[in-house]
């Protein structure tokens, strides 16, 4: 009886416990967070959808290619890549350049991979990265595509 | 090892603050240039932060479901050579529900790799973290159900080829 009432504290230990370690880690990226929120708050205001054009909407495929570039290059949380995707959205830049940045933000990581290289060998790190930024642009065309066929 | 991944989480905690101590520096110097922007500005984010607020509070509570369901260890017992289909099976569900930043599984995944784990399966693992559970309501608030669900399922077989290739290009 005491053994079953000491497990059932030490679950509820662990389980405030997670939650107290979920909401350390989240913690740790609000600096981040609110950052950009103050940033977009700014370009919300500040940039013009015909600057935001006039380097975003070259052709289609170049489009995609800056999308997955600027993915690639930046790091962070993937929440604020959502966030960033739906504003270029509303600033009229297509969902095939916004999936190419979503996917690059999460798979391809040029801010880790100095991390990844000295960890996991050179040469994985820099032939993950190339294949999935790569991948980045093939997933972002396959999904937009299918997405619109069945609309 | 547990050096390393003490000073880049140490990095990534004063990266952040840097960061947001720019953006602020950047919002006193336009305040003083032109008030009313900066105001706006200020309003605008304001408005983006209230409507996150509600989807926020249901992401901390997933991540605290994952934290406390699966451990990192248990994960790693299932990655090992040999395992055929099942380690590439193991590998996409391992990186979809692991959780926290990538680089703490950098060490986990060299330390398996020692061990005999193939190339692919590590790459399979690291491309399947771009697929978060708990962000998954957000990504589906801004962009639709069936963009999510697509977008998920082509992450998946992306994970696979790249996989396959990273195999292709060991031998």
């Amino acid at each position: 009886m005491n053994n079953l009432k000491h497990n059932d504290d030490k679950k509820q230990k662990n389980l405030l416990f997670s939650f107290y370690k979920s909401f350390k880690s989240f913690g740790a990226s609000v600096p981040v967070l609110i950052g950009v929120i103050l940033l977009l708050g700014l370009f919300r205001v500040n940039v013009s959808p015909r600057l935001i054009s006039s380097i975003f909407r070259g052709d289609f495929f170049g489009d995609v290619l800056i999308g997955s570039v600027f993915g690639s290059i930046s790091a962070g949380n993937p929440l604020t890549s959502y966030i960033i995707g739906a504003e270029l959205l509303k600033e009229g830049i297509s969902l095939f350049a916004v999936t190419a940045f979503l996917v690059a933000w999460v798979t391809v990581g040029i801010i880790q991979l100095p991390a990844e290289a000295a960890i996991l060998g050179k040469q994985f790190a820099l032939k993950r990265n190339l294949i999935s930024f790569v991948l980045a642009i093939l997933v972002s065309l396959a999904t937009v595509t299918i997405l619109m066929m069945i609309r | 090892m547990k050096d390393k991944i003490r000073k880049e989480k140490e990095k990534g905690k004063w990266v952040g603050l840097y960061f947001l101590g720019l953006v602020i520096i950047l919002y006193l110097f336009i305040f003083f240039l032109n008030f009313e922007n900066a105001y706006n500005s200020l309003k605008s984010s304001w408005d983006i932060l209230v409507k996150l607020i509600p989807v926020l509070f249901l992401v901390v509570f997933l991540m605290g479901l994952v934290n406390y369901l699966l451990k990192p260890k248990a994960i790693s017992k299932h990655l090992g050579k040999g395992s055929g289909a099942r380690g590439w099976v193991f590998s996409v569900l391992a990186g979809i529900i692991s959780h926290g930043p990538i680089y703490v599984w950098y060490p986990l995944l060299k330390e398996l790799r020692k061990q005999g784990m193939r190339q692919g399966l590590a790459a399979v693992f690291l491309y399947n973290r771009a697929i978060k559970i708990p962000l998954l309501p957000v990504l589906v608030y801004y962009f639709g159900l069936a963009f999510a669900v697509i977008l998920l399922a082509f992450t998946i077989i992306a994970s696979l080829i790249e996989g396959k290739i990273m195999e292709m290009l060991e031998h």
